[in-house]
């Protein structure tokens, strides 16, 4: 599914053709000396064409586009002209801004101050000829980084995440109870049978199979074999899918990669018949070709649909992110049974912890608040209403009869604008923009919504901690992919793991869980539905500590939005700002200056809104809007509160413990002296001594209490030390 | 025989107030504690009048219900009722012994009521402060050391001995010189000369100066333990013989002279007992070098820490007679500290024929 991002700068770039088409033609035929529907084609084409993979756009661009500059312009930027160039302008730079290899800078026809001029190697006409169309598919074979598919470890990941997400987005749409199951296969090793998997890239086989509703057999080509398509742009609403490029990606890479189709099995019901294809990229055209189609007779389940493609992947470098993946992909989707199977290891099961369906996330119409100008003059283009008040009812959410009058008040438009004249023209469009910024529009509706909750979360910890205690996470706590430093847990580090004190039979109290021995606090907090730029969004905490993890080292952060796990750059997320930014020594923890804080702990954040912002395509981080990292921050002090409370009362009772012991050790050797220097029998002296013991240790550890709440007090008056001092 | 037996039953009897007060503190509920003098810097002060350093008036309670007070507060009745063994046993032991009678562990831990000697020595003299009873008293001595011989004649535990008659080697001076233990029968001793070293002390008797003299001599090997020090004060006060000391002329000889006048503040609680105010410095002066013309090629440069040494030693309230500060400050101008064999270049009894006994006969000392 193609993300927003990249829709936006494709439609950008089709408004500029149609600009093109109607006032700047004359200018542009100059500028070409060229009026054939090829000049108009050479603009679009040549504002996809991208400068050779890796070399900075900008540089590439501008050459590109000599061809399309008037003889005596020197490749310096001039001033552009106004209207269109500069909305091009506009568009390109968000684009650029949001995506470092996008579309160039289309220049039209600067006027300005010529320079002396460099001497001419071709002209327009030449260069347009060798400019040609090329397609979705075509544009993203070269950038395949784009989409997920950088180096083989990650394609790897992309692959199998692409097809999780597919179906965990359509068994909630369908409103079944996901069962999913994801297998790795490495080719070279089970055709060899012998000693090891292979090291670094090779051939491997991911399948992914659900018990979703089935996709049609219509459908089926078009949605592995087209890219693009089955796009949820228009709808507002919370799904993995904005996530991803789409499943047809990974077909595409695989046929690239290893020349062979993808192959998908599908079945939409108990008295249907099962459909099995296998699918081939026509990158050319952007077209599914189907090479084989076959009905099945007997397929093993009801309904469901199972996706299984060969690539070129890395299991040795990879695995690392698929197991993060799969485990972070359980704990954030408690209503799902996931099972996986790797190569050489058995079956890993994650069985669901709740049987509750997350909430269905409604889609809404996008506030009025949120658009901006290009977007809202295509949404204007391409409104049926037959006057503007309608378009604004009709577009968006909560715009009232009232609402609208006001706006349009505002926006002062005479006469009886027509949503296409918006559409068409600039200058009426910003009004209305304006107008539309001017007007208070109560917040969008949040059932467009579909957190985890609470409770699930809960679970969903539990249940994740259980399977990750009897396996034994692989990889030591922080798992930086960007910097893939292998940090493998040491042997020491495994066996101190192990040798980790369980607790024995004290009743856990309010908030600890009993897992496989070890005591966990756990707490979750979600926080009601906030905005950030007219889009809704909601975030949720949840927090675990204690167990068996190693106190001195930094916690563990769990990241998602939508529930699909973030793994990837996490030092520019927006997510571990706000926990960084958080100050989680008033909760008992350290924390070196600047950094996560450190303790046997990890904390799951999850953000669910209609449009999650990432910092870049990659889709890897999320953008540091400060209405998002102030809602993380206000659900980790929540938790945080309520973890500093449970420590205070374990080292409360670990202190009361303490205490008795050694006063009953002592007393014993006391009476003793005492009954032999005084002639008294020991007993009796014991007895008076115990008796006081309890009075008195009582009003003690009070004091002692009153003594640790200020000196915790005084930890948060204080200002931020150095981390030395931290240390 | 008796007064020791009286001596021994009072500090039973201190022993026993303590142990009692615990307990009535515990029967009404309280948190039972000790109370025990400070004896830092703090609390200790220079009494001009009886020129002598003391303990002021600040003490500490060391409770039992309190967890960073409890396991003193056990060791201490640990080593009292150890104490109040031995003295009802009639024995007396060392400290290192009592450190391994009290140790033992604590019930079913691996915890022990006394991990190091360390632990225990400071008990001890918490105890002794709390119930102002000397060590000896409590029958601990420390190791004997010093050497004594003079007219005159002591029971020692029972035996008589002649101090005249005690060869090449000197009587050695017990840890525990109480009256208990030593009781001074008969003497012709006009003076106690106190000599830092060992070396010099044989000069003296093999010279026989202390028959000459009338004198007694003794050493203390360095810095004089308890049981010479006590002795010493002892035939001050009891027999009011003048105190003579003769030491090396350094700062470390001064500050034997000055524990010996005044006490320290380790053992300031000891002062009145163990201090002799009325102490004479004889010698070596640092304006000896010149009236007995001692060359400059015997004399040992100071080093950096002398020389502080010294300047403190300037701002000692007991040091602060002008002729002390005088006699200070030439040893700092100089620069220059003299041992007392530097003596023997005048000759090899110089020392015992020329020089002591000038000294005393032109009354040649600082008080």
């Amino acid at each position: 599914m193609l993300s927003r991002y990249t829709q936006a700068a494709v439609l950008k770039a089709k408004l500029v053709i149609s600009l093109e088409e109607r006032g700047m033609a004359a200018k542009a035929k100059k500028a070409k000396g060229d009026s054939s529907p090829k000049g108009k084609k050479s603009v679009v084409s040549a504002q996809l064409e991208l400068a050779p993979q890796g070399a900075p756009s900008k540089e590439g661009g501008s050459a590109a586009w000599m061809g399309l500059v008037p003889a005596g312009q020197s490749g310096v930027n001039t001033t552009r002209p106004r209207r269109a160039a500069s909305m091009v302008a506009v568009a390109a730079e968000t684009v650029a801004r949001e995506d470092p290899v996008a579309v160039p800078v289309p220049e039209l026809t600067p006027p300005g101050p010529a320079a002396k001029a460099p001497k001419r190697r071709a002209t327009a006409e030449q260069m347009a000829q060798k400019q040609r169309e090329i397609s979705i598919s075509e544009f993203f074979t070269k950038n395949r980084h784009l989409l997920g598919f950088d180096n083989p470890s990650k394609a790897l990941l992309t692959t199998i995440k692409e097809a999780v997400d597919n179906s965990l987005d359509a068994c909630e749409e369908a409103g079944i109870l996901p069962e999913i199951a994801v297998e790795v296969r490495d080719l070279a090793w089970e055709a060899s049978r012998d000693g090891d998997l292979t090291k670094g890239e090779g051939r491997f086989v991911v399948m992914v199979e659900d018990n979703g509703p089935g996709i049609v057999k219509a459908q089926v080509p078009k949605i592995f074999g087209k890219l693009l398509y089955g796009s949820k742009f228009h709808r507002l609403k919370q799904s993995r899918g904005q996530q991803g490029i789409g499943i047809s990606a990974a077909a595409m890479y695989g046929q690239l990669t290893t020349g062979s189709p993808i192959r998908v099995t599908s079945r939409t019901g108990k008295s249907k018949p099962a459909h099995s294809f296998d699918i081939q990229i026509d990158t050319r055209k952007n077209n599914p070709v189907v090479t084989r189609d076959d009905e099945l007779a007997e397929w093993h389940q009801e309904h469901g649909t199972r996706v299984e493609l060969e690539i070129v992947a890395s299991w040795q470098q990879g695995q690392r992110f698929v197991n993060r993946y799969v485990e972070h992909t359980a704990l954030a989707n408690p209503h799902t049974t996931l099972h996986y199977r790797r190569p050489r290891q058995e079956v890993l099961t994650f069985p669901r912890a709740t049987v509750e369906l997350p909430k269905e996330a409604l889609e809404i119409k996008p506030h009025p608040h949120g658009v901006e100008l290009g977007a809202l003059m295509l949404m204007a283009r391409e409104s049926k209403s037959h006057d503007v008040k309608g378009f604004l009812r009709s577009a968006f959410s909560r715009v009232s009869p009232a609402v609208a009058d006001e706006i349009l008040a505002k926006a002062a438009l005479k006469g009886r604008v027509r949503p296409r004249g918006l559409g068409e023209d600039r200058g009426l469009a910003e009004k209305l923009h304006k107008a539309i910024g001017e007007t208070r529009i109560m917040a969008p509706p949040t059932n467009c919504l579909s957190p985890i909750g609470d409770e699930l979360m809960k679970r969903g910890l539990i249940s994740f901690l259980n399977v990750i205690e009897t396996e034994g996470p692989e990889e030591e706590a922080q798992l930086d992919l960007d910097h893939a430093g292998k940090k493998k847990a040491t042997k020491k580090e495994k066996q101190a793991r192990a040798e980790a004190p369980a607790v024995p039979d004290a009743p856990p109290e309010e908030g600890v869980e009993k897992i496989k021995g070890h005591n966990y606090f756990i707490a979750t907090v979600t926080r009601p539905p906030k905005v950030y730029r007219g889009n809704p969004f909601q975030v949720e905490v949840g927090l675990a500590y204690g167990g068996s993890w190693p106190a001195d080292k930094p916690i563990e952060l769990f990241r998602f939005a939508n529930r699909v796990p973030l793994l990837f750059q996490r030092s520019a997320c927006g997510v571990t700002e706000a926990i960084v930014k958080t100050d989680w020594r008033n909760y008992l923890l350290s924390q070196p200056k600047g950094s996560l804080p450190v303790g046997p702990m990890a904390l799951l954040v999850h953000i669910a809104s209609v449009w999650v912002p990432f910092t870049s395509e990659s889709k890897e981080a999320v953008a540091h809007y400060p209405e998002i990292i102030r809602e993380i921050q206000l659900a980790a002090q929540e938790c945080g509160r309520r973890l500093a409370s449970h420590i205070r009362k374990r080292q409360h009772a670990e202190y009361q413990e303490q205490r008795r012991g050694i006063f009953e050790l002592y007393i014993e050797e006391v009476a003793q002296a005492i009954g032999k220097i005084t002639g008294k029998s020991p007993l009796p002296i014991k007895r008076e001594f115990l008796r006081v013991a309890e009075k008195v240790t009582e009003a003690d550890l009070e004091e002692q209490d009153k003594k640790l709440e200020e000196a915790s007090d005084k930890l948060t008056q204080r200002p931020r030390r150095s981390e030395e001092e931290a240390e | 025989m008796a007064r020791r037996d009286a001596v021994d039953k009072q500090t039973i009897q201190k022993i026993e107030k303590l142990a009692e007060s615990v307990l009535r503190s515990v029967k009404g509920g309280g948190n039972p504690f000790v109370e025990i003098p400070v004896r830092s810097l703090a609390n200790v002060e220079f009494n001009t009048r009886k020129r002598l350093i003391e303990l002021k008036d600040q003490k500490q309670k060391r409770y039992f219900f309190n967890v960073g007070m409890a396991k003193k507060f056990m060791q201490t009745f640990l080593v009292s009722d150890a104490c109040r063994e031995l003295i009802e046993s009639k024995k007396t032991t060392s400290i290192r012994d009592l450190y391994y009678m009290t140790k033992h562990t604590l019930g079913e831990t691996k915890q022990n009521t006394f991990e190091e000697q360390e632990e225990s020595d400071p008990i001890i003299e918490d105890l002794e402060v709390a119930i102002d009873s000397l060590r000896e008293e409590l029958h601990l001595f420390a190791t004997g050391r010093g050497s004594l011989v003079g007219p005159m004649t002591i029971r020692d535990s029972g035996d008589t001995i002649d101090l005249r008659r005690m060869g090449s080697g000197g009587w050695s001076v017990p840890s525990i010189v109480e009256e208990h233990v030593i009781e001074i029968k008969k003497h012709e001793a006009k003076y106690v000369l106190l000599l830092e070293k060992d070396a010099v002390w044989k000069r003296f008797n093999e010279d026989k100066f202390w028959q000459r003299e009338k004198c007694i001599i003794v050493t203390g090997q360095g810095q004089p333990p308890r049981g010479v020090r006590r002795l010493v004060q002892r035939l001050h006060s009891e027999l009011g013989l003048p105190v003579y000391v003769l030491v090396d002329n350094d700062p470390w000889g001064f500050y034997i002279y000055s524990v010996l006048k005044q006490g320290s503040i380790n053992l300031a609680y000891e002062s009145m007992r163990m201090a002799v105010p009325k102490a004479r410095f004889i010698g070596l002066s640092s304006f000896d070098k010149a009236k007995f013309k001692l060359p400059s090629n015997v004399a040992i440069k100071m080093n950096e820490q002398d020389t502080s040494r010294a300047r403190q030693m300037l701002a000692y309230p007991w040091f602060k007679d002008a002729r002390w500060q005088r006699e200070i400050e030439e040893m700092v101008r100089s620069g220059e500290k003299y041992e007392l064999e530097a003596l023997s270049r005048r000759g090899i009894s110089f020392i015992t024929e020329e020089y002591l006994p000038r000294k005393l006969k032109e009354r040649d000392w600082l008080e």
